[in-house]
């Protein structure tokens, strides 16, 4: 319990304390941050000594009241996906602090607040077990990143900072309708509630032709900030413009908020839904994977490069929550903490390019390895591990995505493989040519032959991260084994709505019910509680619901 | 107990009009206007802990005239707190631009007077005398700096337009009493429940005609026209008070109407009413999006929130007027606020309400600017600031009465609006200041009213069930 609530609200201490702090004690600020930040971490490895991997419950779970007449309720707990990111969060933070120590020059005290509040609102989205509350951390997470990027950024920064903020508003004021909607639903005669524990077990009852809505609703939402193809266009522009540390932040944990969210509640609210979908989100997924690695290709800039690596990477994650497999699953979930780790250490590298030569054109780097030896080691695992050599944690990763892809009953086709195995090779081509283009060749320009090599925070930056990339290249199941219960379990359900959904395919003989403008109808005045009501009487309570459900479904559109 | 609640329950109503009355002769016997001051911020706090006070009298006096008690006493204290914050950013506002008149406060009395027998009216006479003599008030205060032209055409135009709408007011009170023989709220909905109307055409077109009036005073789409001249043109303190308390007044007004009319005319009435709030929202943020005075782009969205906080109506349900409540009441602290830390900007009559101006404050006034992101980023919607669960018990309640398409426009318009809102935090934090600009700023009394403001914005985001809770008790 007490380490759950120190990992939450460290860093919104830290943000606290620096708020009160002579904004003239740069040093101060600086290590004050750094301490928050480790502190964290360590409170999150505490998590991990109590965590029972075998338990599919919720762990830590604690429950205050906020709004009692709406039963929303300060309700945080982990499960094993959560705890990763929750992990990744922690230990990507302090790294991020590091390199902000050269990344930032000035208004130190309103960056390292914003920072904190940043890692504050992420972990808060990972432990949230309240709709509500998961949405104000979502929200939450909007403001410190537009300063980062508004304040610190590149030239654009401003275009940036609004494209940012309202492309990730639009998606989430929908979501809100969604989350109000399935409240009322869930709330049944109590009114509303917010309890995502409750609304699990209820969500999955709503009949098809709404949860195709609500789906939808969450969908946008968390597809804009993944972001899956075509929702990816703010991210480059982000990315450019934010400092280093920001596109660490960025990259590393911000993009894994949408997918955490797709599984979460996407995935375990709707699974009919998910299943109606899976072939429209996987379809998309590999368009993004395609895509992504044909614009890095004839990228000439290098953090452009790792932006649109970026899009890449992630539809591989998306394939494999859409696979709906326990492979699938968990590859997704491990994909996204290395995702996390690579890609956050390819932006520190670019970061550290960009910070002697301020310029990150392709062309202006070249035989950088006699000069920076070091870097070029480090680098080159980065570039690896992205590029999915065996060995190296991202093999594993889209391994386990495309197994559960391939092996998918919902998805039923190889194709959706073929074309993401496409995207491997391109991933290699593309990294290589920037690993090639900065690091080997003959180091013909005059202003990179005194290059100094990494400094000792630098290192500090890098190797830790290191570490990982190749342990969860060797032996990812010190991490998969955390997730693997919770993933089996969403799986089956998943599964188990499948079965029941193409039996009754064969039963009535009709087809799957499309996205209807009739279905429409939900938006018009209904008393949803007494649809809801209804829809009780008509499920019987040993289950075989689809079926039933399915006819209630049409004598409501028939009303 | 009919003494208790005549005497008690309107005890605010007594004691701000008497209050008002003395501030006239002391206005009249004393030469300074500190005297005013002092005696108008102490009046109102005072009606304030009457209000408060008052809170349990729930019930009827002066024949039924006069409503007492849970709601009325939640909006007096409301009236009281909002007319309290204006005068004490007044003071330094008026001091500074050396116009401090002594009828200043007086003036802000009567309008409190007037809106708070607006939410004690009970009686469509009541309500008209309470909307007239608040508006009154407004229209003198809008012309207040009588050698500015641009207060003047605020003041001219408030007049005739408002002038003009009273008569709607009177004319769909008369229809009304035409349709049912009475002005007496209970006896109105006793009529129209028990269908012996004489004429019930009548009542809609009555009714509809009140729903212009209040339109226009709560200045929803398209009844808007003078928001944004007169809001520019007045004082901007009082700007502050008329679209909030003014605006929360029309709402006060809105609410016994929507229990009387409601019932008979669900159908025809709500239509028309979400209509208006959907067209408010989306007109009043997409205007917005063009202004470069900051009051200019308030006014705007302030029609947006009018239509906003006009979803609870629509949704007619419990929880719909205590969402009207609680998000009459949120925006009341943000955007005053938001309006006093314009003011304290304003160095010279309508100088320095650009939004230009504002590049860079962040440097020149870091705590300024913070506290004018968070009002930005409160009306906006952002949690977990108050006005994003104003807007989320407002959502909650148009769906559970089925107008979803309402509320996924109100989240629509809500994307619109941050676009100018962010543009000024944008002008605040990421732009570098201009070399020529002043560098203090003495916010004096009006960091007390900046204070509350930030406060309350926060309270009532994190712990919003606290105002919820006592605003699900008046209905």
């Amino acid at each position: 319990m007490a380490a759950l609530i120190l990992t939450l609200f460290l860093p919104l201490l830290g943000a606290g304390t620096i708020l009160f702090m002579n904004k003239t004690q740069q040093k101060g600020i600086q290590y004050t941050a750094l301490g928050f930040a480790l502190a964290t971490f360590v409170a999150s490895l505490f998590l991990l000594f109590g965590f029972d991997p075998a338990n599919a419950d919720f762990q830590y779970y604690i429950h205050t009241t906020w709004i009692a007449s709406l039963d929303v309720g300060f309700r945080i707990g982990i499960d094993g996906m959560s705890l990763l990111l929750v992990l990744l969060t922690t230990f990507i933070t302090p790294i991020t602090i590091l390199s902000s120590f050269q990344a930032i020059k000035d208004r130190d005290k309103l960056y390292y607040m914003m920072l904190l509040l940043l890692e504050f609102g992420m972990i808060g989205v990972f432990v949230a077990l309240d709709t509500i509350l998961f949405y104000v951390f979502w929200e939450i997470i909007l403001i410190p990143m537009y300063f980062i990027i508004g304040i610190w950024g590149g030239p654009r920064r401003i275009y940036a900072a609004i494209k940012f903020f309202l492309y990730t508003f639009i998606g989430s004021l929908l979501m809100l309708v969604a989350i109000i909607w399935i409240g009322i639903w869930g709330g049944g005669d109590a009114g509303f509630t917010a309890n995502y524990l409750t609304l699990r077990e209820i969500a999955p009852t709503i009949p098809l032709a709404i949860q195709q809505w609500l789906f939808l609703a969450f969908a946008l939402s968390f597809a804009i900030k993944v972001p899956l193809f075509p929702f990816h266009t703010w991210l480059p522009d982000a990315h450019v413009e934010a400092p280093t540390p920001g596109s660490v932040i960025l990259a590393g944990i911000l993009l894994k908020l949408g997918t955490y969210g797709l599984i979460r509640y996407n995935l375990e609210l709707f699974p009919q839904a998910s299943i109606f979908f899976a072939p429209l989100l996987s379809t998309l997924a590999v368009i993004g994977i395609i895509y992504g690695a044909l614009v890095a290709l004839v990228q000439s800039d290098v953090k452009k490069l790792v932006a649109y690596s970026s899009v890449s990477h992630l539809g591989f994650i998306v394939l494999g929550i859409f696979s709906m497999t326990t492979e699938g699953l968990q590859g997704a979930v491990i994909q996204m903490i290395n995702h996390g780790l690579s890609t956050g250490m390819l932006f520190l590298c670019v970061g550290i390019l960009y910070e002697r030569r301020h310029t990150r054109e392709l062309a202006e780097y070249g035989g950088i390895v006699t000069v920076m030896p070091k870097f070029a080691v480090l680098l080159g695992f980065a570039v690896f591990a992205s590029a999915g050599l065996p060995g190296l944690n991202g093999f594993v990763g889209e391994f386990l995505t495309m197994l559960g892809a391939y092996q998918s009953p919902i998805l039923g086709t190889w194709t959706y493989v073929a074309f993401a195995a496409l995207g491997v090779i391109l991933a290699a081509a593309y990294l290589l040519r920037m690993y090639n283009g900065v690091i080997f060749g003959p180091n013909l320009n005059p202003k990179n032959h005194a290059l100094p090599d990494l400094t000792k925070l630098e290192l500090w930056q890098l190797v830790p991260v290191t570490v990982f990339l190749v342990w969860i290249g060797i032996y990812p199941s010190t991490f998969l084994q955390l997730s693997e219960t919770n993933m089996r379990l969403v799986s089956s359900k998943i599964e188990a709505a499948h079965q029941q959904m193409s039996q009754e395919h064969r039963v009535s003989s009709t087809s799957q019910p499309l996205l209807s403008p009739t279905s429409l109808s939900f938006l018009l005045p209904q008393e949803i509680k007494n649809m809801h009501k209804q829809q009780q009487r008509e499920l019987p309570a040993n289950g075989n619901g689809a079926a039933q459900q399915q006819m209630s479904d049409e004598e409501w559109m028939q009303e | 107990m009919s003494r208790d609640i005549a005497l008690w329950g309107a005890l605010p109503i007594y004691f701000i009009s008497a209050w008002a009355v003395i501030s006239l002769l002391v206005d009249a016997f004393s030469k300074n206007s500190r005297v005013s001051f002092h005696f108008a911020w102490i009046g109102l706090l005072l009606t304030a802990i009457a209000a408060v006070g008052s809170f349990p009298y729930e019930g009827a006096a002066f024949s039924g005239m006069i409503a007492t008690g849970h709601y009325a006493a939640f909006f007096d204290v409301l009236f009281a707190i909002g007319g309290l914050l204006t005068v004490l950013a007044a003071h330094p506002y008026l001091e500074r631009l050396q116009f401090e008149l002594d009828e200043f406060y007086s003036l802000t009395l009567f309008a409190i007077a007037g809106m708070m027998l607006i939410a004690h009216a009970n009686n469509l006479l009541v309500l008209f005398i309470g909307i007239e003599v608040m508006s009154i008030s407004f229209y003198i205060l809008a012309g207040y700096f009588r050698n500015k032209t641009l207060s003047v055409e605020a003041g001219i135009k408030y007049f005739l337009l408002g002038a003009f709408m009273s008569g709607f007011l009177m004319y769909g009170i008369a229809l009304v009493y035409g349709a049912t023989a009475s002005l007496h709220y209970g006896a109105i909905l006793h009529a129209t429940t028990t269908g012996s109307l004489s004429f019930p055409t009548l009542l809609i077109i009555g009714a509809t005609f009140l729903v212009i009036a209040l339109s226009f005073k709560a200045a929803l789409f398209p009844f808007h026209f003078w928001a944004p001249d007169v809001y520019q043109g007045a004082p901007t303190v009082v700007t502050g008070l008329m679209s909030t308390a003014g605006k929360a007044a029309a709402f006060a007004a809105f609410l016994p109407l929507a229990f009387v009319f409601l019932p008979q005319l669900q159908i025809k009435l709500q239509l028309l009413l979400a209509i208006i709030a959907a067209l408010s929202m989306l007109y009043g943020n997409i205007v917005a999006i063009t202004q470069q005075n900051i009051k200019r782009m308030l006014a705007y969205s302030s029609i947006a929130h009018a239509g906003y906080i006009l979803i609870g109506i629509v949704a007619a349900s419990p929880d719909g007027f205590a969402a009207v409540t609680f998000y009459a009441t949120v925006y009341l602290f943000m955007q005053l606020g938001a309006f006093v830390l314009a003011s304290v900007l304003e160095q010279q009559y309508g100088r320095h309400l650009e939004i230009q101006d504002y590049k860079g404050l962040y440097q020149r006034h870091p705590l300024l600017a913070g506290l004018m992101a968070v009002f930005m980023f409160s009306l906006t919607g952002v949690p977990p600031l108050a006005g994003f669960f104003g807007k989320y018990y407002l959502f909650v309640a148009a769906i559970e009465s089925g107008f979803v398409w309402l509320a996924i426009l109100g989240v629509v318009a809500s994307v619109i609006s941050a676009y100018f809102y962010l543009g000024l935090v944008v002008a605040m934090f990421f732009h570098t200041a201009p070399e020529s600009s002043e560098s203090s700023v003495p916010a004096g009394t009006a960091g007390i009213t900046l204070a509350i403001s930030t406060l309350m914005t926060f309270l009532f985001g994190f712990f919003p069930s606290l105002l919820l809770h006592v605003a699900q008790q008046l209905f």
